[in-house]
């Protein structure tokens, strides 16, 4: 599997995501997922990027991705150690012969019913990308109207912080 | 109580303050307010004819002098005109920084008079750039924009001021420190690594010194040297490094790359070992990747520490500043030999001694009794001497200049390598004569290449810049006319400039009030460049008129093999001979 999920903490300043887009555009690496919020540090922004990177080694996203100004640390998080969580919002066709069905499911996956209509309904689901797609297989066979999902955001396990360090001044390496 | 002054009395404050003495650019709406403080300024500023003049200059003095050059454009098309400088310099790490006016902040997004988005727009072809609309941020940002340029591995920022920031009153405070959290270049190399790699050194035994422009950058020659004198390893030359090293100096193979020299092509295909000190893999030097120094295992030394194992995976990689990793390299080989141990290159020696015997530069007189490019290059050479400063834009005359001219010297060599830049001789030959005003300044220019930038010959006459300019002119776009020649069945598509007719480049001179020459015989060559040598007090144009079918040797084709180098048309070294 070539996709990993990167923790980048950034100054937040205006134009950090273009100069991020840009970059994998124009090397032409690969984003499945981008989340961006602030962090508990005032200043510093956390992308969290989920980057597919077939045929190109992860060393030279993240070495390019460092020689941005902007850019603090690079941080990749293994799913293994980490919670990795995307939300999605999903408009399923769902009847008086149907609902029933869908609300099984719906169950299944822990999700929650945010809206109903009379031939729909509205779910909302947490979890990492593995269960949203495996949701999302299961609600196919209903019909589904509309779909709209967040980037993964995602966070070590444990109670080390990758803020921590970043902002204090240059260690030297000799 | 801080005295108040406009951000841009505190713009020109903050570059005096940054050490700038010099400042190429043009004046216009947006950054207008600014030109009214640099009117007083200790600062040079020199008014040029184009944009892309003042950022090519700010290149040739910064390339020539090692210090940051400097341009200045306006909002909107002044901005564009910059784009292909900064491509430049960021592709060839030349420090720089430009200053540009933007539109007032409240205008930013309106598609107002002048407007270009030259933050987004020179985003990808800078190292960092700023856009600043609060006239506060001016000093910080100026030191910060230096900073970043001539550190690390340098290249070109760029700042972008708005017009009402500029107009504003603030005061000025410039800051004691740079704090730029995700900016922190590693310089000292882990000395781990550089022990492994003297112990790679001293076990190989057909080593090459791959050496690359960061040595000049990064000042490094004189530690080069050393190494090269204590090790005995041969040594290449990149395009961008050309006067890193000695020409004259024996463990000097020349230039590698799709028109290097066939020993240097050679050493790098049969070497074990690249110690490799500022360079970059470049498919200019490769060739075909795959096939590029099969056997050699390679130590990378680079500041940065993307290019380590981009194209070409390192065993030994080391992040540093070239120079400390170098000396650091030194050191640890001295301690190697202290122990006894030396490496033994004599075998090689013997092989590469052969392959440089028998397959020397050369070139052929054209028979037809036309100029060859080839000489008037090697005569230029010969009669200015290694302690004149060569520039050239892009094409044959370029890859002629970077074989036939001796360099002996760092920083005496100018040229767009990585971008390829056509223009950029004249206007970096200006910067480089106002940077080393006691220096011989030679442009060695194509035609082609001449008729992008040649405006510049006015900001030359008239601010006494007495830069010398070698046309080579073979009347068509050459290198192109050679890969017509060599690939597309010789059907020369759009390569004809017909510029042994219009323009007259004496008179094209001469109207610009520079000195104006000519020559297309062999036996007036040597004359006609005394003639132009004598000259310091007016720049001088050498239309130089020669053979249009002249072609780079050797040569390897895009894509192809370094293995399958061609030293003339048709002809392949004959490896075997020599091992």
């Amino acid at each position: 599997m070539s996709r990993h999920t990167l923790s980048v903490l950034v100054e937040d300043q205006p134009g950090v995501l273009a100069r991020i887009a840009g970059l994998f555009s124009r090397r032409g690496f690969n984003i499945e997922s981008l989340a961006v919020g602030s962090t508990e540090q005032s200043g510093v922004s956390r992308i969290t990027i989920v980057v597919n990177v077939e045929g190109l080694p992860l060393e030279q996203v993240t070495k390019q991705l460092n020689k941005l100004v902007n850019v603090i640390k690079i941080v990749e998080l293994e799913p293994a150690a980490s919670v990795q969580r995307a939300i999605l919002l999903v408009k399923v066709r769902a009847d008086v012969d149907t609902r029933s069905q869908v609300l099984e499911t719906v169950q299944m996956f822990r999700a929650k019913v945010v809206d109903v209509a009379p031939d729909a309904v509205t779910i909302q689901a947490t979890g990492n990308t593995d269960k949203l797609e495996s949701l999302l297989t299961l609600l196919e066979p209903f019909g589904v109207k509309e779909l709209v999902q967040s980037g993964v955001v995602a966070i070590g396990r444990g109670s080390r912080s990758i803020t921590d360090r970043a902002l204090r001044p240059a260690e030297r390496t000799a | 109580m801080s005295e108040q002054i406009t951000g841009a009395q505190s713009l020109i404050r903050a570059l005096e303050t940054a050490g700038v003495e010099v400042a190429f650019g043009i004046p216009g709406g947006a950054i207008l307010p600014a030109y009214d403080p640099l009117f007083d300024s200790r600062i040079r500023h020199i008014l040029v004819r184009h944009e892309q003049g003042a950022g090519h200059a700010a290149e040739g003095y910064a390339a020539a002098t090692g210090r940051v050059g400097v341009c200045i454009a306006t909002s909107g098309p002044g901005a564009t005109n910059l784009v292909t400088p900064l491509a430049d310099a960021l592709m060839d790490s030349v420090p720089l920084v430009a200053v540009t006016g933007q539109v007032t902040s409240a205008a930013i997004g309106t598609d107002a008079f002048q407007e270009a988005d030259t933050r987004g727009i020179t985003m990808p072809i800078t190292k960092h750039n700023y856009l600043v609309t609060n006239p506060d941020d001016i000093p910080r940002t100026v030191a910060e924009a230096f900073h970043i340029a001539a550190t690390g591995r340098p290249g070109p920022v760029l700042v972008d001021v708005s017009k009402d920031a500029l107009q504003a009153m603030t005061t000025f405070h410039w800051p004691d420190s740079i704090d730029l959290p995700g900016y922190r270049p590693v310089t000292r190399p882990h000395s781990r690594q550089v022990r492994e790699a003297a112990r790679l050194i001293v076990e190989s035994r057909r080593p090459v010194l791959y050496v690359g422009g960061g040595v000049i950058r990064a000042r490094a020659a004189a530690e080069l040297r050393v190494l090269a004198e204590l090790t005995g390893i041969p040594v290449v030359t990149t395009l961008m490094a050309r006067g890193a090293f000695p020409d004259s100096h024996p463990q000097h193979l020349g230039m590698p790359g799709m028109h290097g020299t066939v020993a240097a092509v050679g050493a790098l295909q049969r070497s074990d070992l690249l110690i490799t000190l500022g360079a970059r893999f470049d498919d200019r030097v490769t060739g075909k990747l795959s096939t590029f120094a099969p056997e050699a295992k390679v130590i990378h030394a680079d500041i940065d520490p993307a290019e380590i194992s981009k194209n070409r995976h390192a065993d030994v990689p080391i992040v540093g500043d070239v120079r400390e990793v170098i000396a650091d390299l030194v050191v640890a080989l001295q301690t190697e030999q202290a122990a006894g141990r030396v490496g033994d290159y004599e075998a090689w020696w013997r092989q590469l001694d052969g392959l440089r015997a028998t397959y020397p530069l050369g070139y052929v007189t054209p028979d037809n009794g036309e100029l060859a490019p080839q000489y008037v290059v090697e005569r230029l050479g010969a009669i200015a001497g290694p302690d004149a400063v060569y520039v050239a834009g892009v094409g044959q005359h370029q890859m002629w200049a970077a074989q036939f001219i001796g360099y002996e010297r760092p920083n005496s060599w100018l040229n767009s390598g990585g971008l390829g830049t056509m223009g950029y001789a004249v206007p970096a030959a200006m910067g480089a004569k106002v940077g080393r005003p006691d220096a011989t300044v030679w442009a060695v220019d194509g035609d082609g290449c001449f008729q992008m930038t040649n405006q510049e010959l006015a900001t030359c006459a008239i601010n006494d810049i007495p830069i010398k300019v070698a046309v080579i002119n073979n009347g068509s776009l050459g290198m192109v006319r050679q890969w017509q020649t060599l690939f597309y069945n010789e059907r020369y598509s759009h390569t004809d400039l017909h510029s042994k007719r219009i323009p007259d480049f004496a008179a094209l001179a001469e109207a610009y009030g520079c000195v104006g020459l000519r020559c297309d015989k062999a036996e007036d060559v040597d004359a006609t460049i005394e003639q132009a040598m004598a000259i310091d007090d007016q720049p001088v144009v050498v239309d130089f008129g020669v053979h249009q079918d002249a072609m780079v040797w050797p040569m390897v084709a895009a894509g192809t093999s370094n293995d399958d180098i061609m030293v003339a048309r048709g002809m392949a070294p004959d490896w075997d001979r020599e091992d």
